[in-house]
């Protein structure tokens, strides 16, 4: 039964919050005041204060206040993006671009200008018998498998790769416990880097990536989950303070497939982030999640695509992301397509922010493009709050520490996220990173 | 016994005008087992004194001194104020994003104690109290304040003050918005608390209603940011029968 029948058009909400407020604090010493506000001009808002007047939806089309009423309209369908495998076909960037708009490109460090021939971080491989662990040639048949570049610094990665490393899950194996690629970063030249991972078919495994070190990457993750497997991909990116990293994981789900995607962004200075997840065949279910955790100056997006291609599938987006410091930036766009086949599509999705200082922005874009009426559901939420001084008093009134009352309320917002990993060991660690997280900010 | 008092208290807000004084000189001696009663009209000034104890930072102290048993209140941050005993059921509670009620109990109590509680005591004390003020067990799960009805905020300010045990309770407007029922149970609650001896009660509010569930010892009336009369609980009888009209100064000038 459909719930949105009525409904076939592009529904496009932006929700951007900037807190710039001082207000007296409780515990602790005024600030002075400060009035700046990133990104709000005094015609109103202007949605890319990185890369000046030149977004889309920037300059003067930002006056006319509606969404796609402006000079520049962003693409109308995410069906009708580029994509390709050689970086000349998307040409040079920008900024203007509706998925770079609010990326600043200079702190990209070269990966949409330079070759990508750096090294790449080293890759350790740690998995339980029974998974094959290969490195495989830029000519080898899984290269491809499962995704396209959509942006000019993916298929710039896709050109420059040497090799790649392969993992597979052989086809009806249950892996227990979970394979690690650990990625240790050693150089600050513009690398590529290409991983495919393979769940065959009736296979159930987990694995993370797990991103540490300093590096400049582009990285594409291909990840193939085959008809009746049970995948679990959790990427997290633990990287020192200097890191540049982008990542375009592409997921080709089969049928009555199950998939759980896990984005963990936590160090770095600029980390760009695009999983999307395309089903292939009906029956399919995919859950994405995603936890970032931004400090003063970081830069954490994250552009997630779910493409429903197919009748009867299923998907399930939520992401959760703190902020704190000043200029701390994050950036959160859900594309979800539903196409004309895709009847009966299940889908939700829901990003939440939390500012916990005054300085910091967070974008967040939900978008849902529906092609057909014939759905069981389809909706997103996204809501952006504020730690504020209130909240504070009431916990403080209640005898408890100024610190610990932000520890509570943060761990107790990200927990939900980090529960889903379901690798004991990775949850531990990333408590306590998201734990150190606060504590680094000892500033308040 | 403890003592809470409150010494020529004068206290100011920021506002866009400039500062604004809102309490001008309020003297008041609570002892454990007391129940005061601080009746008086809107903007009287009886919520910032409230808030002004609990050390909500919109308050500044231009004069004067509070102290419990004889430590400066004035000088401790919120927690501490919190932890030295001084309990604030607010008036407007907040809602706390990502914050269950089970966990931010445990912690605001394991906070006051300075240690934690006895996991299999606490459960029960937990569950027992929020049966008493007929809260529904599943709100032990939800975020705090989340979505809570007016009349839900306050039992939930109640429970708070059952089971942290505090020396002194500031009942902020504790009884406004609540219908008979609900105003019955949030009454017992106190009671229940009070008459365990520990505990002396500054409760504040505009309507003499609640005072037929909790009875004051002392009743004060606050006008213009200071008592202009004190006396036993006759006084808030009189209050019901006059209203406030006799304090105010438009009212005074038409009865001249």
């Amino acid at each position: 039964m459909s719930k949105l029948n009525d409904v076939v058009e592009t529904v496009t909400e932006k929700v951007s919050n900037v807190v710039e407020e001082v207000k007296a604090k409780v515990g602790s010493p005024t600030e002075t005041s400060r009035v700046r506000i990133d990104g709000f001009t005094e015609e109103g808002e202007n949605l890319s204060p990185l890369n000046e007047d030149s977004s889309p939806l920037g300059g003067d089309s930002s006056k006319s206040h509606s969404h796609g009423g402006g000079e520049g309209i962003p693409d109308s369908s995410r069906a009708g993006r580029t994509t390709s495998f050689h970086r000349a076909d998307f040409g040079k960037l920008t900024g203007r671009e509706e998925d770079w708009r609010f990326t600043p490109l200079k702190r990209l460090r070269g990966l949409h200008t330079a070759d990508l021939d750096g090294t790449a971080p080293e890759l350790a491989v740690v998995a339980p018998d029974g998974v094959r662990v290969e490195s495989i040639a830029r000519t080898d048949a899984r290269i491809g498998s499962a995704g396209i570049p959509e942006d000019r610094v993916a298929a710039a990665a896709w050109e420059d790769f040497r090799e790649a490393t392969s993992v597979t899950i052989p086809a009806d194996t249950v892996i227990e416990g979970s394979v690690t690629l650990t990625i240790n970063g050693v150089s600050k030249d513009p690398a590529a880097q290409h991983i495919v991972i393979t769940a065959e078919k009736f296979s159930k495994g987990v694995v993370v990536l797990d991103h540490k070190g300093s590096a400049v990457l582009s990285q594409n993750v291909e990840i193939v989950v085959g008809d009746g497997a049970e995948l679990t991909v959790v990427s997290v990116q633990d990287w020192d303070d200097d890191a540049v990293h982008a990542s375009a994981q592409y997921a080709k789900i089969g049928r009555d497939a199950k998939f759980k995607h896990v984005v963990v962004s936590l160090g770095g200075d600029l980390v760009r982030v695009t999983p999307s997840s395309k089903f292939t065949a009906t029956g399919g279910d995919v859950e994405m999640f995603g936890l970032y955790y931004a400090d003063a100056g970081q830069h954490l997006e994250q552009r997630l695509f779910v493409d429903h291609a197919e009748a009867n599938c299923k998907s399930r987006v939520m992401y959760k992301g703190a902020l704190q410091g000043r200029d701390a930036h994050t950036v959160w766009v859900g594309d979800v397509l539903i196409r004309k086949e895709a009847e009966g599509t299940d889908t939700y999705e829901v990003n939440r922010n939390l500012l916990l200082t005054e300085g910091g922005r967070a974008d967040s874009v939900p978008n849902l493009e529906i092609e057909t009426g014939l759905i069981e559901g389809a909706g997103h939420a996204s809501a952006t709050g504020r730690f504020d001084d209130e909240h504070l008093f009431y916990l403080m009134a209640r005898g408890i520490p100024e610190d610990a009352a932000r520890r509570l309320v943060v761990r107790g917002f990200l927990t939900e996220i980090i529960q889903q990993i379901k690798v004991p060991a990775l949850e531990e660690r990333l408590t306590d990173a998201v734990e150190r997280e606060l504590e680094a900010s000892g500033a308040y | 016994m403890s003592t809470l008092e409150i010494k020529d208290l004068h206290v100011s807000i920021e506002t866009e005008q400039g500062r604004k004084p809102i309490l001008k000189g309020v003297s008041l001696t609570i002892n454990t087992g007391e129940t005061h009663a601080i009746m008086g009209p809107n903007g009287s000034g009886k919520s910032t004194l409230a808030s002004t104890i609990a050390g909500h930072p919109r308050y500044s102290v231009d004069s004067g001194s509070i102290t419990l048993d004889g430590e400066d209140v004035l000088a401790m941050s919120v927690d501490e104020r919190a932890r030295a005993g001084l309990f604030l059921a607010m008036q407007y509670p907040v809602e706390v994003p990502g914050v269950t009620m089970t966990n931010f109990l445990r912690t605001a109590k394991t906070a006051l104690d300075g240690e934690a509680p006895s996991l299999r005591h606490w459960t029960k004390d937990v569950k027992a109290a929020m049966a008493d003020l007929r809260i529904d067990a599943d709100f032990a799960q939800r975020n705090v304040n989340e979505g809570f009805s007016g009349g839900e905020k306050k039992r939930v300010e109640i429970l708070q003050l059952e089971l942290f045990h505090p020396k002194f309770a500031i009942l902020d407007e504790t009884d406004s918005g609540l219908d008979v029922d609900a105003l019955k149970i949030v009454s017992e609650g106190v009671n229940r608390e009070h008459s365990k001896g520990g505990m002396g009660t500054l409760l504040i509010t505009h309507y003499t209603r609640i005072l037929r569930y909790i009875k004051p010892d002392y009743v004060h009336v606050f006008v213009d940011g200071h008592i202009a009369e004190q006396g036993g609980p006759e006084l808030a009888d009189r209050l019901e029968e006059e209203g406030y009209d006799r304090f105010t100064g438009a009212n005074a000038a038409a009865g001249a």
